[in-house]
Order: structure tokens, then C-alpha cells, then sequence
């Protein structure tokens, strides 16, 4: 068995993913009950959640709305009449012994991902489109948990609305598939669509892949890798899935239809069910749902109110605010941030201060924040468009504008009033700037002499002591120009 | 006194009660001592609430000793069908899965009977989930015809009918999927109201079949069951099937005659195995129609001999699928199992009655995959084409008379087989599957003295015409007691 990348060059995987999308409603999919998450067990339940004797689904079009967004922002095709179904099963955290989801009439089908990826080291950006199947709205089951002999049952996520987000065959890598994850995981908080937290189980994802000899079209046996719940496991989990089958096959075995669950702790993915057990779920139409329809209003109103995409954003800021493709990444990941940087470059009313800004969110404003979200931030768009003026009008150094920033975070001071309350302005003026430097070549004549002997490096020495003398407040090129001029002794 | 009362019926208890003629205590108290001297004999009750019911009477008698207005149904004594959820009150759908199960809930209907004033006196006995034509498949103890205690009372909401004939309520709620009003109130000799389906919301209902399933009103009188259906019906936002229109004024089209109005005969419900003197007393009910002034037709809707075939494809397909919440883990009987498929199994063969496994079993096959086409959905087209017969046929006439069932109730264990029992829901499936509404009046007795019933079949929500119709049968046939009032 030789590495990945030497496999890769002989057999391809054929990946398609299934997305399990937690939708951002206050309320259960077919029930008033609310939603939450680490509330006590069973507390946040009715009737309907239960599936008591008796009781009935009455459809949140919250969650339609939501999908819908989803459906629009993937250029699906919305159907104006759809259904939900029954899907059968047993299991302790399936209430009613049946899901209510979509079966042969999903709310959105044909719509595609953009995934936006560098062109090679610093090639053009590609947009590529991983299509979708379909997309569905349907209900969350609760949560088993097993204790020695017995197990609990918390149905607390039961009647959640999920969205299932279902792609075609169409990603070829581990590391594709991973990044479509990306994609779709920003896609979705962007639309406000879900909260997208993964270590909550907001966002699940099932994976059927397969591999195929290079120049093959029939598609080779599948296997469905089941319970890969974050993005390295996505990749690690597809990337041990083609490695099991490629070893099969090349020592002439053939792959078996199969359902896998991927044990993130043990790094391997252990058979779950066979073909043969592969559940007859009886689908039909749920007789107390009617079919769920789309009317021009909804819809207008989906669209009127959708905001820009994260793949368009990211092309926006490498065009129009010259950012790399990676900072521009980074900025786009979540809306709130790129929505920061696009008030800041309103606020500052010119765009060539757009890259300063990003670099000062990049490198200082998200190492502060920590993690936390930027709405946190005491610091705002207006505030930050002020600080990094001051320093493009020469009002004070990058060196300084760091320390405003500090001062600013810490008292929410505006930068202008932080830099007069301190005399941080910077030294521009010449006749100061000159006696300072006057001042520091009196005081240190050997090393004057060794400079003037040749020893040229020492000018950062002298620049260095005059930075020193004045709080960091003269201006860095005028004292380095001013310095070497009289240490030239003209 | 106490019989007086039991008989006096639903609107004229209530006015009673509203003027202060009687209390709702002394109403309740009277009903309750009929149920404790009577009901051993019939089995009407699974639960008698006596606390409970005294308990509402008292409040509804504060309610009017303090001005306030008691509601249409004050004190008014009624009993529930044990497949209605009843908040606090054992709710077993008659099987033993639910043995012991206290509903945290009310149905809709429930609800909206306690706040017209209505006194719930208990659960009364039916068909295991109501899958049944006789009450014998209930999974507690039998319930008897008042007319004939050797006879069934009919099925499903047997002890719906049985307890008003009887006079151990002055109303019921039953539930018809197939005809499970209609014909029991037919056997029983009292009025049975399966109103349009989405009238009366299904929050509470213990489904049976969804698409089907219409909680409804049995009562001594026409007016006494529109009464009922009044407070009940309209839209309810937890059923998203009930519909979004008023509750129809069908106090208001009691008197209204029938001058003018079309009435179609069926044909076919006179072609097959139906009794002579069932026959002849529909076609009784037909004169007296005419004999007030309205007109007499014969019609024809051609697919009702599928309707038996589709109906019990869609009903079992859709009971399977609606049982499979009776799992053992969070409510009803759970069986003693090491292994959890085991568990399932062992709860649900342990709680399921034969006719209801039947009916999952059947259902189960008509939903595998692969052939959902070939038995739901053909199923369903089918539905429609019985749906479109009524439709051609309310653009000749305004009403469809019709028999309730082939014959007057049959013998306990007379129907030896399931195929024998489901013929006799033949005439009554239809309007399910069509969605209209149909209400069971009596028309006189056969010579064995047991009820006979005919049913009025009305356009969707159309309830009034169809009370116009069943006043006037009422007025020529009245409704009769049982012998000895069914204590006999």
C-alpha cells in the first residue's frame, strides 16, 4: 500500500455528501414547543414532540422560510407545492415510530454550492459548483444515551427542523468534500438559515463514497460513512473510507454495500448495517399534513431580503479591496466579520484604506477578540475607520495606532480623543525632529565614529534611541531620512 | 325523576339547568345512579368519573349562581369514546397498550364541550382504536344493544350509542372512520352526526386512519346533536386538517323544512344483500320527505362497491403507520424484555388486540416498498373516483338518502369472520372516503323490534341541509327508548 497521493493517481473517488442543517427556529417543526440546547432532559417537549396518543403536527413556517432561503441562495428550483412524508422505524429517540420528512416531493431540488478556491499559488480565483440533488425540510429525533445496562432518552431535539442538503456524486477529494462543508457551513450562518454549530449537532453530515479506476464512468460499490460531525473529521473519515476500498479492491475483493460509522477517537470506521439490512421505511404521505405550499409573497419576500453570498463577497474583497485570497477568506468566513469590514470602509468614505483596516482586524481586533464574536467588540467599524486614518494622515504611527487600539478596546474611547488625552500625535515637525537627533549623535560619539568609519548598520542603533526618546511619537521615516543626513555630516 | 332526566335531552337539560329548573349537580347526580344500577348489565363504561363530573356540575352551578353564562351544553350530562384523549381521566382506546394511561391533555372537542358547560361523566367502551363494527373487539369487556342485550350495540363507538339509548348520558362524542357513528347509532335507535372531515378538529383524537377519523355528536334527537356539533366544530390551529370556516348554524336549519329540496336515492345501496325492511323503511323515510314538500330522485354512484377494497387498504395503511407510537417507551403497557427489538415485540404483541394486528399487518404490506402503487395510491385513486360520484350526484340533487346498514344489529359472535364483519360497514365507508358529511337517524323499528337506521349524506360543510333533512325524518319516526329505557 503506497500513500494517498500515489492511489489518487489511479483510482478517484466519487463523494456525495448529506447534510443534516439544525434550522434557526425558536419553536419545534410541527409543534410550539421551543428549542434549545442543554436544557434538562425532556423539558423541552409537548404532546406533539412525544408523540402521545392523540396528538397532531401543525407545520412552523418559520422553518420553510428558512429553507427557502437556502433553496434561493443554492439557485434551486423551489417546488410551489410540496409534501412531507412518514418514514418508519423503530427506535427509542423516534417517538411517533415514524420521521416526518420529504420523500418523493422535496421543497428544493437542483440547486448547486459555490466553493470558491485559489487557482494554484497565485492564480486567478475559481468559483466551482457542487451540485445538489435535492433539499428537504424534516424533523430531528431525540437522543439516546446508554449507561451500563439501561438507557435514557432525551427528547429534547426531537421535532427539531432540519434541512436535509443532499449532493449529487460530485466531489472527488477528501479534502473537497471538506471544503464544500465550509462552504455550505458559511453559506448557511450567513442566511441566518442556522447557527451551524457543529459541536452541538447543528450541522451533521453522512457521506457516500465510492472509487472507481481513472477513465472508468460506471460508478464502482458505495458505502455510506455515517456520524462525521466536523470538518477534519469529514476529511479524515473520507480519506480512510477511499484508502479501506482502494485496498480492497486492488487486492481483488469487491467493496459491499454498506452503511459505516466512523469512530472519530479510534480514526476508523466500523460496518453499521449491510444491504440486506437496509431498512424498508414505508414512505407515505402524511395525512395530517396538507402539502405545503410556496405563494408568490413568501417567496418575494425570501428574496428581497437576501443578502450578499459568501462566494461573491470573497471575490468582492480581493477585487475591489485588494485583499489576498487568504485574508479575504478569513474576512468572508462569517458575515458578521466581512460585514464589519465593509461598515468600516464606508465609515472611513475611501476604499484604499480597506487593506489597512483588514490587516488591523486580522491582526489585532480577532487576536483580542479571542474567539468571541465581533459584535462583542467595543471597538466598532466607525472606530476602527477613525484609528487607521490617523495613521494614513500621518496623525500618528502604525507603532502608536496599535497602542490606541489598546487603549481603545480597553475604554472605548474614540482614537482621536485617546491620541490628544496622551500627546500621542506623532513628530512631523523638522526643527524637532532635528534637535532630537542632534541630541542623540552628542551623546554617543564612538558609535558615531564606527558609523562614519563605515559601519552603516548602526542607523536603525540611532533611529532606534530617538523612537526611544520621544514615547515612540516621531515619525519613523522623517528621523531615519533626518538621521542619515546628519550623520553624513552635511 | 332521575329517568325523566335521562331522557329529556340535550336541549332541553341545558334549559333547564340555564333556568335554574334543576342543577347541573342534581343532572349529573341523577345520570350517575343510572350508570351505577344499569351499566353492569350493558358495559357501556370503561370509566365512570363521579368526582369529576360532580366536580364540573358544581362549577357549572357556581357559574350561574354567580351571573355568569353557563354556556349552550350547561349541565348537561354527556360521556366521552375512550379513543378521545380526556386531560386527568384514564384514556385506554379500549386496548391494552394504554392500560392505565392518564391523558396530560384534552382534546379540542373535549375542551370545547367543558367550556359550553357540558359535564363529563366518563369513557365509554368501542372497538380496540376503534377498528371494529360490533364492540366486541373491545379489549376490556363487551358492550350490549339496550334493545337486546344478545345483540351488538355496533361498532366502533358502540358504547357511545348504547349509553344514550340507554339514557347513561343525554349525548356522546363517538369517532367514525368507516361508519363507526353511524352504525351504532343505526343498531342503538338514537341520531349519529359524522360531520364534513376537518369540521371538528382531530386534537385529541386517538388516530386510528387520519384521512378518515371525524370526531362527531350521537344524541336522542336531531337537535340535540346539532347542538353539540356547534360547540365542537371550527377551525383548531393543532390540527392542520380541520378547516378554517365557522361552525355551521345548524340550530337555525331545524325548522327549516325541506320544501323543494332534492333528495337522490342511491342506486346501488338497494341492489346488493340489503334487508327488506331496512329497505322499506328508508324508502318510508323517503315518503315522509316528500310528504313535506320535497322531491325524490334516483341517483347513481357507480364505484361504491370499491369503496369496501380502498378503504381497507387506506384505513390499515394508515393505522399501522399511527400505531407505531405504541413502542413501549414512553406511555402504555411495556413488556419485560432483555434486548430492545425484543422489548418492542413482546409490548406490542402483549397489547395489540387480533383485529388490530390484523389491521397493521395488512397495512404494513400495503406501504413496502414497491408497492405503494400498487395498493395506497391505487387506493387512493379509487378514493377520488368515489369522491367524484358524490360530486356528479350533488349537482342533481342537495341530499343522498341512504341505508345506514344492510340489516338491524346482529347477534353477539354472529359474524364469524373479519371479511363478514367488515360487509356490514358497506354503506357507510363511502362517506368517509369522500369526505362528506352523513347523519344516522332512526326510521322505525324491523319486527323484531331492533332500530333501523337510514343516513342523510350532504355536500362538504353542507351539515344543514342535511339537519333540514334529518328534522323531518325525526318528526315521522321519532326516537324511541328501549324497552324498560335499556334497564331491562
Amino acid at each position: 500500500m503506497t500513500d494517498l497521493a500515489t492511489v489518487l493517481e489511479i483510482w478517484e473517488p466519487v463523494i456525495g455528501l448529506e447534510v443534516h442543517i439544525q434550522l434557526a427556529t425558536e419553536s419545534k417543526a410541527f409543534s410550539a414547543s421551543a428549542t434549545g440546547f442543554g436544557a434538562p432532559p425532556n423539558s423541552l417537549t409537548d404532546p406533539t414532540v412525544l408523540g402521545l396518543p392523540g396528538a397532531l403536527p401543525s407545520f412552523n413556517v418559520r422553518a420553510l422560510e428558512l429553507a427557502l432561503r437556502l433553496g434561493v441562495a443554492t439557485g434551486s428550483k423551489i417546488r410551489a407545492r410540496c409534501r412531507f412524508a412518514r418514514k418508519h422505524y423503530f427506535y427509542p429517540d423516534l417517538p411517533k415510530g415514524y420521521q416526518i420528512s420529504q420523500y418523493d416531493e422535496p421543497l428544493c431540488e437542483d440547486g448547486a454550492v459555490e466553493v470558491m478556491v485559489a487557482g494554484g499559488a497565485s492564480g486567478p480565483l475559481e468559483r466551482r459548483k457542487v451540485r445538489l440533488q435535492r433539499i428537504h425540510l424534516e424533523e430531528d429525533a431525540g437522543k439516546n444515551t446508554h449507561h451500563g445496562t439501561s438507557s435514557l432518552v432525551d427528547l429534547n431535539r426531537a421535532g427539531v427542523p432540519l434541512c436535509e442538503v443532499v449532493t449529487l456524486p460530485d466531489l472527488h477529494s477528501a479534502a473537497d468534500a471538506a471544503e464544500y462543508m465550509r462552504a455550505l457551513h458559511r453559506l448557511v450562518r450567513y442566511l441566518g438559515v442556522s447557527e451551524g454549530d457543529m459541536e452541538k449537532g447543528q450541522l451533521r453530515c453522512d457521506a457516500n463514497v465510492s472509487v472507481r479506476r481513472r477513465g472508468e464512468d460506471r460508478l464502482g460499490t458505495r458505502t455510506e460513512l455515517k456520524n462525521i460531525n466536523s470538518f477534519r473529521f469529514v476529511q479524515k473519515a473520507i480519506e480512510h473510507e477511499i484508502g479501506r476500498q482502494v485496498r480492497i479492491l486492488e487486492d481483488g475483493g469487491a467493496v459491499e454495500r454498506e452503511t459505516r460509522l466512523w469512530d472519530a477517537s479510534a480514526g476508523v470506521s466500523q460496518p453499521m448495517r449491510s444491504k440486506e439490512e437496509i431498512a424498508d421505511y414505508r414512505y407515505f404521505p402524511d395525512p395530517d399534513l396538507p402539502p405545503l405550499t410556496v405563494d408568490g409573497a413568501t417567496m418575494r419576500k425570501v428574496i428581497t431580503t437576501m443578502p450578499e453570498l459568501p462566494a461573491p463577497k470573497l471575490e468582492r474583497f480581493v477585487r475591489e479591496y485588494g485583499l489576498t485570497f487568504d485574508d479575504a477568506a478569513t474576512l468572508t468566513a462569517e458575515r458578521e466579520l466581512a460585514d464589519f469590514l465593509d461598515a468600516a470602509v464606508r465609515a472611513a468614505g475611501n476604499g484604499a484604506l480597506a487593506r489597512p483596516m483588514a490587516s488591523f482586524m486580522l491582526n489585532e481586533l480577532l487576536r483580542v477578540l479571542d474567539g468571541r464574536p465581533i459584535g462583542q467588540s467595543p471597538v466598532t467599524p466607525v472606530a476602527l475607520a477613525e484609528l487607521v486614518g490617523l495613521v494614513a494622515s500621518d496623525v500618528i504611527s502604525g507603532k502608536i495606532a496599535k497602542d490606541v487600539f489598546t487603549s481603545m478596546w480597553e475604554t472605548g474611547d474614540a482614537a482621536r480623543v485617546i491620541v490628544e488625552r496622551d500627546g500621542l500625535r506623532q513628530i512631523s515637525d523638522e526643527a524637532t525632529l532635528r534637535s532630537m537627533c542632534e541630541q542623540i549623535i552628542a551623546d554617543n560619539p564612538k558609535q558615531v565614529e564606527l558609523y562614519r568609519a563605515g559601519k552603516e548598520s548602526l542607523l536603525g542603533f540611532f533611529v532606534g534611541l530617538v523612537m526611544k526618546a520621544s514615547d515612540g511619537k516621531a515619525n519613523p521615516g522623517l528621523t531615519t531620512e533626518l538621521m542619515k543626513k546628519l550623520l553624513a555630516g552635511s | 325523576m332521575s329517568d325523566e332526566l335521562a331522557f329529556a335531552g340535550v336541549v332541553e337539560l341545558a334549559r333547564r339547568v340555564r333556568a335554574k329548573e334543576v342543577s347541573a349537580r342534581e343532572v349529573a347526580d341523577a345520570f350517575l345512579s343510572r350508570i351505577d344500577a344499569h351499566d353492569g348489565a350493558l358495559g357501556t363504561y370503561l370509566v365512570v368519573d363521579h368526582d369529576g363530573a360532580r366536580a364540573q356540575a358544581d362549577a357549572v352551578d357556581a357559574a350561574i349562581a354567580g351571573g355568569a353564562d353557563p354556556g349552550p351544553l350547561a349541565g348537561v350530562a354527556m360521556a366521552v369514546k375512550d379513543v378521545i384523549v380526556t386531560e386527568g381521566l384514564v384514556t385506554t382506546a379500549a386496548s391494552k397498550i394504554l392500560a392505565g394511561w392518564v391523558p396530560p391533555y384534552d382534546a379540542t372537542a373535549v375542551a370545547r364541550l367543558r367550556a359550553a358547560g357540558a359535564v363529563i361523566l366518563g369513557k365509554l367502551n368501542c372497538d380496540e382504536f376503534a377498528m371494529g363494527s360490533s364492540n366486541e373487539r373491545s379489549a376490556w369487556k363487551p358492550c350490549r344493544n339496550p334493545w337486546d342485550r344478545d345483540r351488538v350495540p355496533g361498532g366502533s363507538s358502540g358504547g357511545s350509542a348504547a349509553a344514550v339509548a340507554a339514557g347513561l348520558a343525554a349525548a356522546s362524542l363517538g369517532t367514525d372512520t368507516g361508519g363507526s357513528i353511524r352504525q351504532p347509532a343505526a343498531f342503538c335507535g338514537v341520531v349519529g352526526f359524522k360531520p364534513t372531515y376537518g369540521r371538528v378538529s382531530r386534537w385529541g383524537a386517538i388516530a386510528f386512519a387520519s384521512s378518515l377519523d371525524q370526531i362527531g355528536p350521537l344524541a336522542r334527537s336531531v337537535g340535540d346533536a346539532a347542538r353539540v356539533l356547534e360547540v365542537i366544530a371550527g377551525l383548531d390551529p393543532r390540527d392542520s386538517t380541520s378547516i378554517d370556516q365557522p361552525a355551521p348554524a345548524l340550530e337555525a336549519a331545524l325548522a327549516a323544512g325541506v320544501a323543494g329540496l332534492k333528495v337522490g336515492l342511491p342506486r346501488e345501496y338497494f341492489e346488493g344483500s340489503i334487508d327488506a325492511e331496512v329497505a322499506a323503511a328508508v324508502h318510508a323515510a323517503g315518503a315522509a320527505l316528500v310528504a313535506a314538500g320535497a322531491e325524490l330522485c334516483e341517483v347513481s354512484l357507480p364505484h361504491t362497491r370499491y369503496a369496501l377494497p380502498a378503504y381497507y387498504v387506506i384505513a390499515p395503511a394508515e393505522a399501522a403507520s399511527n400505531l407505531a407510537r405504541y413502542d413501549g417507551v414512553r406511555f402504555g403497557h411495556r413488556a419485560t424484555a432483555r434486548e430492545l427489538g425484543d422489548m418492542y415485540a413482546t409490548t406490542r404483541a402483549e397489547g395489540f388486540g387480533p383485529e388490530v394486528k390484523r389491521r397493521i399487518m395488512i397495512g404494513t404490506y400495503a406501504l413496502r416498498a414497491g408497492y405503494y402503487d400498487a395498493y395506497y395510491k391505487k387506493a387512493q385513486q379509487v378514493r377520488a373516483l368515489i369522491k367524484r360520484d358524490f360530486d356528479q350526484a350533488f349537482e342533481l340533487v342537495d341530499v343522498i338518502l341512504a341505508p345506514t346498514t344492510p340489516t338491524p344489529a346482529f347477534a353477539i359472535g354472529e359474524k364469524a369472520t373479519p371479511l363478514d364483519m367488515y360487509q356490514t360497514d358497506v354503506f357507510t365507508l363511502a362517506c368517509n372516503l369522500a369526505g362528506i358529511p352523513g347523519l344516522a337517524v332512526p326510521v322505525g323499528a324491523a319486527t323484531s323490534g331492533l332500530p333501523i337506521g337510514a343516513q342523510l349524506l350532504g355536500r362538504p360543510l353542507d351539515e344543514a341541509t342535511v339537519v333540514r333533512a334529518g328534522a323531518v325524518i325525526e318528526a315521522a319516526f321519532g326516537t324511541k327508548r328501549p324497552p324498560a329505557g335499556g334497564a331491562a
